[in-house]
């Protein structure tokens, strides 16, 4: 008897989403829809249909409110908006808005539902449902996270546009007087029985004086002509031409530019600082104090940053073990009942099975987010309002930190929220924002550019947390029988809504997930315990969160497991699955790789390994060889099941990139501490993958989930211990600890 | 002291060892060279000088006396795309796109010495230029499209 329905009751809050209260709200008032954030000070003739649809006499504009750090969603939302508007990428105008309840995120939630995300069951998506409304009315929280955002609007962004298109139809049919039954659309235009084509900006005028059109049915996907095809992301010939502007590239009239000095000992105290050689360097405007540390104020962010480095600090200690190794201690030490954070899956019994015994222990490492774009801000503080310019995936808490630091009231705190040159999870953090704040709300009517130097940004990121797990797996007659894995760590969750002031009582499912999840319904036993410590380091969520060092966990001692019992890596684990999706990705990978064994030759090798988290099943196959100088990356296959492709060409990049990031990872990267600092202060030290390091990577996409998914984490989960395994059956050596250059060298 | 930046003259009035990623970003307000790591680790600030690509967060202004520096801009606009710019569009690389500036003026170079790059060359001529996102299989294939239209296959 499964015991999944625990969690659920147990922990109904607590997961991926910052959720705390509000359960006695009730579903029902929730569901009262918000106003249209843009009808409050619409221009005459000017029509918004929806929060996301707006037409004048001059151009379409969609409304794209979810943040874009890469991953192509700024594209996708007006695909999906105009998919059934029936107008071109190329005809319109894509904003990503002003932050408004209106544009909460109702799919951010689920994960937190307690249930594991292949189970549609109507229970589930009960629970399910009922956690979007809690937040609708609790903490209407606009976000993007979790690979939600394409589930989020895939509904309501075509909802959008259909309903605008009716509503524009309406308005040609009182124009021209033609019934709207006999009316067309198409290429931003209603087209008339005898062809002639009104546009959609020649009946903006109309349009706004006419009650919106809400109940309209969506077209079938057999039916679209942009959704599910190759598209131009919008943004990309802005990207190709240096004409994109991410919060960095920001220009204001009269603007400075700031970069900070903060305790590297991360949430330790400033107890000294002197500042006379930099007060005096060219440029510097000027020097203040902040939260923890220093702003330095200057006309140039160069010049801002060599005077922040000639500042002499005095610093207060760490609030967590300054060293290493006091951390992996830590963790070793709470495998007990005691710690225990949550018996998160039992299946028969683990301890009664039969078999002879695998035994392993695993270790995953704190890691920088480093996107390549540094963490900054400009913003500018005004009696009257505060403006601020940056990149961020909670947008209104944005707001709400600022409103808090200036002393405005948050309705006149405006975000412009901005394209990101990565995040990669950094940029759910507020830090950043509350500095820039007060260094602003310090120079009040001149703009600042806060900027961090990437030193600072490594010193001050909130890495992925630590993990370490212990193992024991079974196999008899040349199958795998039972798997008991254990898993120790801190609590990514509390410690990020931590910093928002937030609180999330009870087990964290982060801790487990990817693990607990797995839909091996074949094996007969099987148990995921996790075990909570106090905060070590400040961590924070870093993509695809738990299941990143779970997944790794668990598909190397399941793939100890499998080869100890002679078996196939992948014949096996399809054996195991018993779920159809899942089961369709691994033969999918096998097919495109002609799947003949683990062993292909002499120092040849290939490693399968599966990942299941935030909804998707992933299959990669990894193939190395063992040269004279290392391990090198022959090929990399991955097969993933969304549910319903939006842009295969983004996709496909997005599964590429999610592989390359896996690995680059598991191969070179890792923080560590000492007297409290992290040790790696740029990318010399904490690399990621090369061009030269990176092997062909091939997609397949396929179709049979019956939820519509996210795509920005899956990949890269199972990439690592794919290669992990890869690397096994190419050299006999087992790696049980990321970074793997500490244990085998890589070409 | 004077700087010509995509053909334009510019008078600059700065420290002599101010990096030349600065002067264009906050000084002109020149962004499409980035700023990554400020050690040459990154490659995102690469820009051309005197037609070679090199990291402007590591050029000292006072060593620039005359130089003729191009940048992404200088290279082509939107609608009026570089053929390397072009083959970055035609296999949509970009994913967050902030390191895609250096990624294309390095390319550019490598194209201007090599005109048929193997894989091979093309990774020892990248492996400077890093990309968090994991964009590498389209910035080779992008290479490889914009070779073969420089070479008019």
């Amino acid at each position: 008897m499964s015991r999944l329905g625990k969690i659920a009751r147990r922990s109904f809050l607590i997961g991926s989403a910052a959720v705390a209260g509000g359960v006695a709200f009730g579903v029902y008032a929730a569901r009262q829809p918000f106003d249209n954030p843009n009808l409050a000070d619409l221009p005459e003739g000017t029509a918004s249909f929806n929060p996301w649809v707006i037409v004048d006499s001059e151009k379409v504009t969609l409304i794209a409110t979810h943040g874009d750090k890469g991953q192509g969603i700024f594209s996708a939302q007006a695909a999906l908006i105009a998919e059934e508007l029936d107008i071109d990428l190329d005809q319109v105008e894509v904003s990503f808005g002003a932050p408004d309840r209106a544009y909460y995120n109702t799919k951010i939630t689920e994960a937190a539902a307690g249930f594991p995300m292949y189970d549609m069951s109507p229970t589930a998506e009960r629970v399910r449902g009922f956690m979007g409304g809690i937040v609708k009315l609790a903490l209407p929280m606009m976000a993007t996270g979790g690979s939600s955002g394409i589930p989020d609007v895939y509904d309501k962004l075509r909802q959008a546009g259909a309903t605008a298109r009716e509503t524009l139809k309406l308005a040609a049919s009182q124009q021209s007087g033609v019934p709207v039954d006999q009316l067309t659309t198409a290429h931003g235009a209603v087209i008339l029985p005898n062809g002639t084509e009104i546009a959609y900006t020649d009946l903006a005028g109309l349009a706004a004086t006419i009650e919106p059109v809400t109940d309209v049915a969506l077209r079938d996907s057999k039916d679209w002509t942009i959704v599910g095809k190759p598209q131009k992301r919008v943004d990309i010939e802005a990207k190709s031409t240096g004409t994109l502007t991410y919060g960095i590239d920001v220009r204001q009239e009269g603007m400075l530019f700031a970069t900070v000095k903060v305790n590297p000992r991360q949430g330790g105290a400033m107890n000294s600082y002197d500042a006379s050689v930099a007060e005096g360097m060219p440029g510097v405007q000027k020097i203040v104090k902040i939260t923890g540390g220093v702003g330095v104020i200057a006309d140039n962010t160069w010049r801002a940053i060599q005077a922040a480095n000639a500042i002499e600090f005095d610093w207060g200690e760490a609030p967590y073990p300054a060293e290493q190794d006091q951390h992996w201690e830590v963790l070793s030490n709470i495998f007990d009942d005691d710690h225990l954070n949550a018996e998160a899956r039992v299946e028969g019994d683990v301890d009664a099975a039969e078999g002879e015994k695998v035994v392993g222990e695993y270790r995953s490492p704190y890691l920088a987010h480093a996107p390549l774009e540094p963490l900054n801000a400009t913003i500018l503080v005004t009696d009257e309002r505060v403006d601020i310019w940056t990149g961020h995936q909670i947008q209104m808490f944005v707001e709400d930190t600022v409103a808090a630091i200036t002393g405005h009231d948050s309705a006149n705190v405006h975000l412009h929220n901005h394209f990101m040159g990565g995040s990669f999870g950094h940029r759910l953090e507020f830090d950043f924002v509350r500095q820039a704040a007060e260094i602003a709300n310090q120079m009040r009517g001149t703009p600042v550019q806060m900027t961090y130097s990437r030193e600072e940004d490594f010193a001050h990121d909130f890495p992925r947390h630590i993990t370490m797990g212990r193992g024991v797996a079974k196999h008899q007659n040349g199958q795998v029988t039972s798997l008991d894995v254990q898993i120790a760590g801190q609590s990514v969750m509390r410690s990020q809504v931590g910093r928002m002031g937030l609180s999330l009582p009870g087990p964290d499912t982060q801790l487990h997930e990817g693990a607990w999840d797995a839909p091996m319904f074949n094996l007969p036993n099987l148990r995921v315990r996790s075990y909570l410590t106090e905060e070590l380091a400040p961590v924070s969520s870093w993509r695809a969160v738990g299941a990143g060092p779970n997944i790794f966990i668990y598909e190397t001692l399941l793939d100890e497991a499998i080869h100890a019992a002679g078996a196939d890596p992948l014949e096996e684990r399809i054996r195991l699955m018993g779920h159809d999706v899942s089961v369709g990705v691994l033969e999918a990978v096998g097919d495109m790789c002609s799947w003949n064994g683990a062993n292909i030759g002499e120092n040849r090798g290939r490693g399968v390994a599966y990942g299941f988290s935030f909804g998707v099943a992933v299959a990669v196959v990894v193939e190395v060889t063992n040269t004279d100088a290392g391990i090198k990356l022959d090929h990399v296959w991955i097969a993933a099941d969304v549910g319903k492709v939006i842009d295969p060409t983004n996709l496909e990049n997005l599964a590429q990139g999610g592989v390359v990031f896996g690995l680059g990872h598991a191969i070179n990267c890792e923080i560590t501490y000492a007297d409290g600092m992290a040790q790696q202060s740029n990318y010399h030290a904490h690399e990621g993958m090369r061009i030269w390091q990176c092997p062909p990577i091939e997609f397949r996409a396929l179709e049979a989930n019956p939820a519509i998914r996210g795509f920005g984490e899956p990949p890269v989960p199972p990439s690592p211990p794919a290669l992990g395994n890869a690397i096994f059956a190419a050299t006999g050596q087992r790696i049980r600890e990321m970074p793997f250059n500490k244990h085998i060298n890589f070409v | 002291m004077r700087l010509t930046v995509n053909g334009t003259e510019h008078d600059v009035d700065v420290e002599a060892d101010m990096p030349l990623l600065w002067v264009l970003r906050d000084e002109l307000n020149i962004t499409g060279p980035k700023y990554g790591c400020g050690i040459a680790q990154c490659g995102a600030c690469t820009v051309h000088v005197d037609g070679f690509a090199v990291r402007s967060c590591q050029l000292a202004i006072g060593d620039l006396a005359g130089a003729e520096v191009t940048t992404i801009e200088g290279l082509g606009q939107p609608g009026n795309l570089d053929v390397v710019q072009q083959a970055w569009v035609e296999h949509q690389v970009a994913q967050c796109g902030y390191c895609q500036s250096g990624q294309i003026m390095q390319a550019a170079d490598l194209l201007a010495s090599n005109p048929e790059p193997t894989d091979d060359d093309i990774d020892a001529v990248m492996g400077g230029n890093l990309c968090r996102c994991g964009t590498y299989p389209r910035i080779r294939a992008a290479v490889h499209t914009a070779a073969a239209k420089l070479r008019g296959a």
